[in-house]
C-alpha cells in the first residue's frame, strides 16, 4: 500500500473520531447511520473488489444480522454484547455459508441473481411469517451493554463503538486482502480458470470469501438494530443490496477505501438534495439530483470517486506518464 | 377448484405470462446482444402505463381520441426515446464493465421517477380499458371473462410470432443475431453496428413501453410499478438463459403459472415461489434453461 493511500485513510477516520466535538445531535445520528452503511459496503467489496462475486443478496445478512439481535435480546433486560454480537455475525455468516454452498455454482449474471433469489426468500421469510413481526417488523425494548463498560444506549457510545467496528472491519479486510488469501482472491477474480490450473481449490476460497462477508454484513445488521432499536422486512428487501452495490461502484470498485468513499458519497449527496434549506420546493424532488449526478459520475469518472487523483494527476502530467504511475499502483493493489 | 375457476386462473396466468414476457424480451435482447445490464427496463413499463394515462386526453384532444390511436402515439414516441436515449446514455457504455452500466442505468431510474412524479404526480389512477373490449365473456351461469384480458393474451402472442419471424426471417434478425455472437465480425463485414445496436434499444424499449400502456387498464398505474416489473423481468431473463427469447417466453409463462397459482393453492408464501424456482432452476441449469448460442 502507497503510503498517501494509508495517510488518507488514517486523517479519514481521525476526521471521524474528532467529528462528535463539532456536531450536534442530527449529525451524530447521521454519521453513525453512514458508518454502519460503510462497514455493510466493506463486507460487499471484499466480494466485489476483492474476489470478482457480484453479490445482490447481501441485504440478507444484513437483516438476519438485525433480526438476531432484536429476536435474541431479552425483554427484561440488557443482553450482553460479549456473546450477543458474536452469536449475530454468526448467524448471517451461517446463511451466508448455505447460500454460498448452493449460488457458487453458478457465475456472472446468473450469480447475482441466485444470490438475489435467497435474499428474497429471506424477505418473504421475514414479511409473511410471525417469525419476526410480519411486515410491522419487531422492536427491542432494552439495548445491549458491554457490562458496565459500554451502553449502546447512548449516542456518543454508539458512535464510538459503530466507529471502532469501522475501523476494525477496515484493518480486518485490508490485512486480509494482503495476505495469501487476499492475494488468491485476487487470482480468482482475474482468472480462475488459471488458478484453478495451478492447484487452488477455488470454490473454497470463494465460500470463504463469502462467509467472512456474510458475517461482516452481520455486525452491520446488529449496528443497525442497535441503533434503530427496530427492525422491519425492509432491512432485507432488494433495494438494500442494491444501494449498497450503487455505494461501492459510485466509490469505485477495487479498493477498500472505495467503499468507505461510496458509502459517505451517496448518503451525503441524498441529504444534499433533500435540503430545504438549499433547494426549498425542489428538495421533494432529490432523486433527480442524485440520478444526474450518478449518471455524470459515471459519465465522467469511470473508475469512481477514489480515481479522482489519478485522473487529475493524468490531466496534469500527461497520460502515458500517469498511466504507468496507474500501472504500478494496481499492481501494487493485487 | 372447480374447472370453471380452475379455466379462468389458467387464463390468468396466461396473460400474466404473456405480459411479462413482452416486456422480458426487450431486456434479454438488450442484455444478449449489446451486453448491457439495462436496470432502467423496468421504468419504460412504468413510462408506457403512464403514458395510457396522461396521453389519453392529449390525443383525444389532437386526434379525435381513442385508446388504439393512444397506443400507436404512444408507440411512436417510445421508438423516438429508445433511439435518443441510447445515443445520449449507452453508446459510451459498451466498451465500460458490467457495473458501471449498472450504475449507470440505476441513477436513469432515479430520473425517471422522478420525471414522472413532477410530470404526473405521485396519485395511483386507472385506466379504462376501450369501450369494444370492455365487457365480460360468460363461462358459466355465474362467472365471466373479462374480453380485454383475452386482448391482451392475443395481442402478446402476435408480437411474440412476428419477434420470432423477424428473428428468423429477416435480413435484419440475421445482422441482429450475427451481432450477439461476434461484434467485431459484423462490423468488419460493413454491417454500421451502431446503427444495429440503436434500433434493437428502440424496439426493446418500445416493447416495454407497449407493455406498460396495455397492462395499464388490468392493474392499476402507480409509483413504483417500474422496479417490481424489473426484478420479475430479470428472473425471466436469467431463467431462459440469457439472450434467448425462446427461453424467455417459457420462463415467463412458467413464472405466470406458479405466481398466480401460488397465490390461490398457497397465499401464505405466494411471495417466494416464484424465488424458490428460479433458485431451483438455476442450481439444476446454472446457464439457464436455453443458453443462447
Amino acid at each position: 500500500m502507497k503510503h498517501s493511500k494509508v495517510i488518507f485513510s488514517i486523517l479519514a477516520f481521525v476526521a471521524l473520531a474528532l467529528f462528535p466535538l463539532v456536531a450536534g445531535k442530527y449529525g451524530i445520528d447521521l454519521v453513525t447511520k453512514i458508518m454502519i452503511f460503510a462497514v455493510f459496503a466493506l463486507s460487499l467489496e471484499l466480494l466485489v473488489g476483492g474476489t470478482g462475486l457480484v453479490c445482490f443478496g447481501q441485504s440478507a445478512f444484513l437483516g438476519i444480522g438485525a433480526y438476531a439481535t432484536v429476536l435474541l435480546s431479552p425483554q427484561n433486560g440488557a443482553a450482553s454484547m460479549l456473546w450477543l454480537l458474536p452469536v449475530c455475525m454468526l448467524a448471517a455468516a451461517l446463511y451466508a455459508l448455505l447460500v454460498g454452498v448452493l449460488s457458487l455454482r453458478t457465475s456472472g449474471v446468473y450469480f447475482i441473481m441466485v444470490t438475489l433469489a435467497f435474499a428474497q426468500m429471506a424477505y418473504y421469510v421475514a414479511h409473511d411469517t410471525p417469525l419476526g413481526g410480519g411486515t410491522d417488523g419487531i422492536y427491542m425494548t432494552i439495548k445491549p451493554v458491554l457490562g458496565s463498560l459500554l451502553d449502546l444506549d447512548q449516542p456518543l457510545t454508539l458512535y464510538a463503538f459503530t466507529l471502532a467496528s469501522l475501523i476494525t472491519v477496515f484493518g480486518f479486510l485490508a490485512l486480509l486482502l494482503r495476505s495469501r488469501f487476499g492475494r488468491a482472491l485476487a487470482g480468482i477474480r482475474v482468472n480462475e480458470q488459471r488458478m484453478r490450473s495451478t492447484g487452488f481449490s477455488t470454490f473454497g476460497y470463494k465460500l470463504a470469501a463469502f462467509v467472512i462477508s456474510g458475517g461482516i454484513a452481520g455486525l452491520a445488521g446488529f449496528l443497525f438494530a442497535v441503533k434503530d432499536g427496530y427492525v422491519n422486512p425492509e432491512l432485507i428487501s432488494w433495494h438494500v443490496s442494491g444501494n449498497v452495490l450503487i455505494m461501492i461502484i459510485l466509490g469505485g470498485i477495487g479498493q477498500l477505501r472505495g467503499a468507505l468513499i461510496g458509502a459517505f458519497a451517496f448518503a451525503l449527496l441524498q441529504e444534499l438534495f433533500k435540503s430545504d434549506a438549499l433547494f426549498g420546493d425542489f428538495a421533494k424532488h432529490w432523486q433527480l439530483g442524485l440520478g444526474l449526478t450518478i449518471i455524470a459520475s459515471v459519465a465522467l469518472l469511470p473508475r469512481g470517486l477514489v480515481g479522482v487523483p489519478q485522473q487529475l494527476t493524468e490531466r496534469l502530467f500527461g497520460r502515458s506518464n500517469a498511466a504507468g504511475m496507474a500501472h504500478g499502483a494496481e499492481a501494487e493493489d493485487e | 377448484m372447480d374447472l370453471i375457476t380452475f379455466l379462468i386462473q389458467c387464463l390468468n396466468s396466461l396473460q400474466y405470462g404473456l405480459l411479462l414476457f413482452l416486456v422480458a424480451s426487450g431486456l434479454t435482447l438488450i442484455f444478449g446482444i449489446m451486453g448491457v445490464i439495462n436496470l432502467a427496463h423496468g421504468s419504460f413499463y412504468m413510462i408506457g402505463a403512464y403514458m395510457a394515462y396522461a396521453l389519453a386526453p392529449i390525443v383525444a384532444a389532437t386526434f379525435g381520441g381513442g385508446f388504439f390511436a393512444t397506443l400507436l402515439v404512444g408507440l411512436a414516441l417510445a421508438v423516438i426515446a429508445g433511439y435518443v436515449l441510447e445515443w445520449a446514455f449507452f453508446s459510451f457504455l459498451y466498451e465500460r464493465e458490467h457495473l458501471q452500466q449498472v450504475l449507470m442505468t440505476y441513477g436513469l431510474i432515479l430520473v425517471f421517477e422522478e420525471l414522472r412524479s413532477m410530470l404526473v404526480g405521485d396519485d395511483v389512477h386507472g385506466v379504462q380499458p376501450p369501450a369494444i373490449l370492455a365487457g365480460t365473456l360468460p363461462l358459466s351461469d355465474l362467472m365471466t371473462y373479462p374480453v380485454y384480458r383475452l386482448f391482451i393474451s392475443a395481442v402478446c402472442l402476435l408480437l411474440a410470432l412476428g419477434m420470432y419471424l423477424v428473428f428468423t426471417r429477416t435480413r435484419l434478425g440475421m445482422m441482429i443475431r450475427a451481432g450477439s455472437t461476434n461484434r467485431e465480425m459484423v462490423q468488419s463485414l460493413g454491417i454500421d453496428i451502431k446503427f444495429l445496436y440503436r434500433v434493437v434499444f428502440a424496439a426493446g424499449m418500445a416493447v416495454a413501453v407497449f407493455a406498460g400502456m396495455i397492462a395499464a387498464p388490468v392493474s392499476s398505474v402507480y409509483p413504483g410499478m417500474g422496479n417490481t416489473v424489473l426484478i420479475i423481468c430479470f428472473v425471466v431473463v436469467v431463467i431462459g438463459g440469457i439472450g434467448s427469447i425462446r427461453g424467455a417466453l417459457l420462463a415467463a409463462l412458467l413464472i405466470g403459472f406458479v405466481d398466480t397459482f401460488g397465490k390461490v393453492l398457497v397465499p401464505q408464501a405466494s411471495g417466494v415461489l416464484v424465488y424458490v424456482m428460479m433458485a431451483l432452476i438455476l442450481l439444476w441449469k446454472p446457464s439457464g434453461l436455453f443458453k443462447a448460442g
